[in-house]
């Protein structure tokens, strides 16, 4: 099953834009609404692994934009090849992964599209559709067999 | 190193040249350009000055206008000093994207050649495009002959880029009139032309790899008035920055500038206010009026269109008895934009003048000495009646029967 305490950024979704001691006013905002995707100097920051990174408050790694998912895929690590197709076709890089080896989905990002789990090749798939409300370990516990030859 | 090109003291530049020649002084980085009549020599020219070699810089070909300030808005994003030109139609399809530029606060220098807005098509010179882009947020500054063409581009790029201005810039000309009209301009050299604009010292600049920064965010209601704001607080503070660039300019070039400027105003009774090459018409009448008939006339001319100056129009027209206000666009359906920003201005004055608006020149029309006398000595039946007694707006120069609109209440 997926640590999920494996991949959160530690300010990851604590942007409460709704919490009025957040909000500046006109006269403090960046000029120009341009804003910085890393805290102080980030040269070299293409080198070091994501959790590594100090991202800003301003980048949406640090916000949670998956509100709108209704599906999500989940992911079987014992079937899993490490085949790396769902990273390549992930619209989002919602797709964990280090040293090619999959280590499961940034649910905070990932909006459900189901591409990961299309693209997926192996017998039975390592990642499927389950409702947004479904915990991971029930989901698990569905997981469906691998499917036979003559039953094609 | 970008090779000399040698300079006469005088030289015989039509309005796109000389605008051209102080892009090559300025030595812009990037111009990205759909060329349009009549402001295709301006790009035009810079190509040739960097295929040439006498700039280090890059002409970007795009497949259209919107394409060309996109360009002009990724260069300057980048961190490079950035101009391009354009006119009417092509005006109309970069409309987009200037707001874009204006808001992510990009000094980008754009030549405006006025020409009339199709249909039906037309190539002469009007307002339409310069009206068109009164609400984009960018800095405009109006030449009204060849000199100041080239005077107001190396005056833009220090306005623009000044750090606490970081907004783009529009200098507008007349199309043909002032564009392909051969005048002596008096050029600076090209040291104390580039002094004088400096070096290109970019903000947030995108090839900054020690600091990505993000261009283009999405605010919803939450951000987006609050950034609108600052960005018009911005563009009013750009004021006393352009008044102090035309007070160094003066020191450089012995030419001096105003927001506002003022022809024989200093006893006027009756005035027009105006835009562009109208501006020396306007001037010229009212000499002569003076000396042929005793009226004193004056002018008013708008030289920064944007940010408007409502308290330096005020101040020049309070003393007047009759303003004349000529608008060289079709006003869709209203009165004359410039007529109702000099109203508001003068509704706020102590001593409140009649106004009139006047439509003229679409098209390129030409706009005469005599037709200025006249609208003169109609201000000056204004005034000796007390009260206007003609309609409040009317055509200029038009064929057919007469046509104006509302009469006034006063008096």
């Amino acid at each position: 099953m997926q640590d999920l305490n494996l991949l959160a950024n530690d300010n990851r979704g604590q942007t409460d834009l709704g919490n009025s001691s957040c909000l500046v006013g006109w006269d403090e905002v960046t000029q120009g609404t341009i804003l910085e995707s890393f805290e102080g100097d980030a040269t070299g920051i293409v080198q070091k692994k994501a959790e590594e990174r100090s991202y800003s408050n301003f980048n949406s790694y640090t916000a949670t934009v998956a509100s709108w998912r209704v599906k999500k895929p989940v992911f079987n690590i014992d079937v899993c090849i490490d085949c790396q197709n769902c990273w390549v076709w992930c619209p989002d890089s919602s797709i964990l992964s280090r040293d090619k080896q999959m280590l499961g989905i940034d649910y905070d990002h990932c909006k459900g599209c189901e591409v990961c789990a299309e693209v997926c090749p192996t017998n039975p798939k390592s990642l499927l559709m389950f409702s947004e409300y479904t915990p991971l370990d029930e989901a698990l516990s569905q997981w469906p067999e691998k499917k036979k030859k003559e039953e094609k | 190193m970008a090779k000399k090109y040698d300079l006469q003291e005088r030289e015989v530049w039509d309005g796109n040249f000389a605008a051209s020649q102080a892009l090559r002084q300025a030595q812009v980085d990037v111009v990205a350009a759909y060329p349009i009549t009549p402001s295709t020599p301006i790009v035009e020219n810079y190509g040739n000055y960097v295929a040439n070699g006498y700039i280090d810089g890059e002409y970007v070909m795009v497949e259209s206008e919107h394409a060309a300030m996109s360009g002009c808005v990724g260069a300057s994003a980048a961190g490079g000093r950035v101009a391009t030109a354009t006119s009417s139609q092509g005006f109309a399809l970069m409309v987009e994207v200037l707001y874009q530029a204006s808001g992510m606060r990009l000094p980008i220098v754009l030549n405006v050649v006025n020409r009339a807005l199709a249909s039906p098509l037309n190539v002469r010179g009007d307002h339409s495009d310069m009206y068109l882009g009164r609400d984009s947020g960018w800095i405009q500054l109006d030449a009204f002959n060849a000199q100041e063409a080239y005077d107001m581009v190396l005056c833009a790029f220090r306005i623009g880029e000044h750090h606490d201005v970081r907004l783009p810039v529009m200098v507008h000309q007349d199309g043909f009139i002032t564009s392909h009209t051969a005048q002596n301009v008096y050029p600076l050299s090209d040291e104390v032309a580039y002094n004088f604009i400096g070096d290109f010292k970019p903000v947030d600049d995108m090839l900054d790899f020690s600091r990505p920064v993000t261009y283009g965010a999405q605010t919803e209601e939450d951000w987006h008035f609050e950034h609108k704001a600052r960005q018009h607080k911005a563009l009013m503070d750009s004021r006393s920055v352009i008044d102090g660039v035309f007070a160094d300019f003066e020191k450089v070039s012995g030419r001096k500038y105003s927001r506002v400027e003022a022809y024989d105003m200093e006893d006027a009774e009756v005035a027009i206010v105006a835009l562009g090459t109208t501006v020396e018409t306007a001037a010229v009448a009212a000499k002569e009026l003076r000396a042929e008939e005793g009226i004193k006339a004056g002018v008013v001319a708008i030289r920064c269109f944007r940010p408007f100056p409502f308290d330096l129009v005020r101040d020049a027209l309070e003393h007047v008895q009759s303003v004349a206000v000529l608008d060289r666009s079709s006003p869709g359906g209203a009165m004359g934009a410039l007529f109702n920003e000099v109203s508001a201005a003068l509704y706020t004055a102590a001593n409140r003048p009649l106004v009139t608006n006047f439509i003229y020149g679409l098209g390129g029309r030409d706009f005469s000495v005599s037709e200025a006398k006249r609208i003169f000595k109609e201000q000056k039946a204004h005034a000796d009646a007390g009260h206007i007694t003609a309609d409040i707006q009317q055509f200029s120069g038009l064929r057919g029967p007469h046509l104006g609109f509302f009469q006034t209440k006063r008096g």
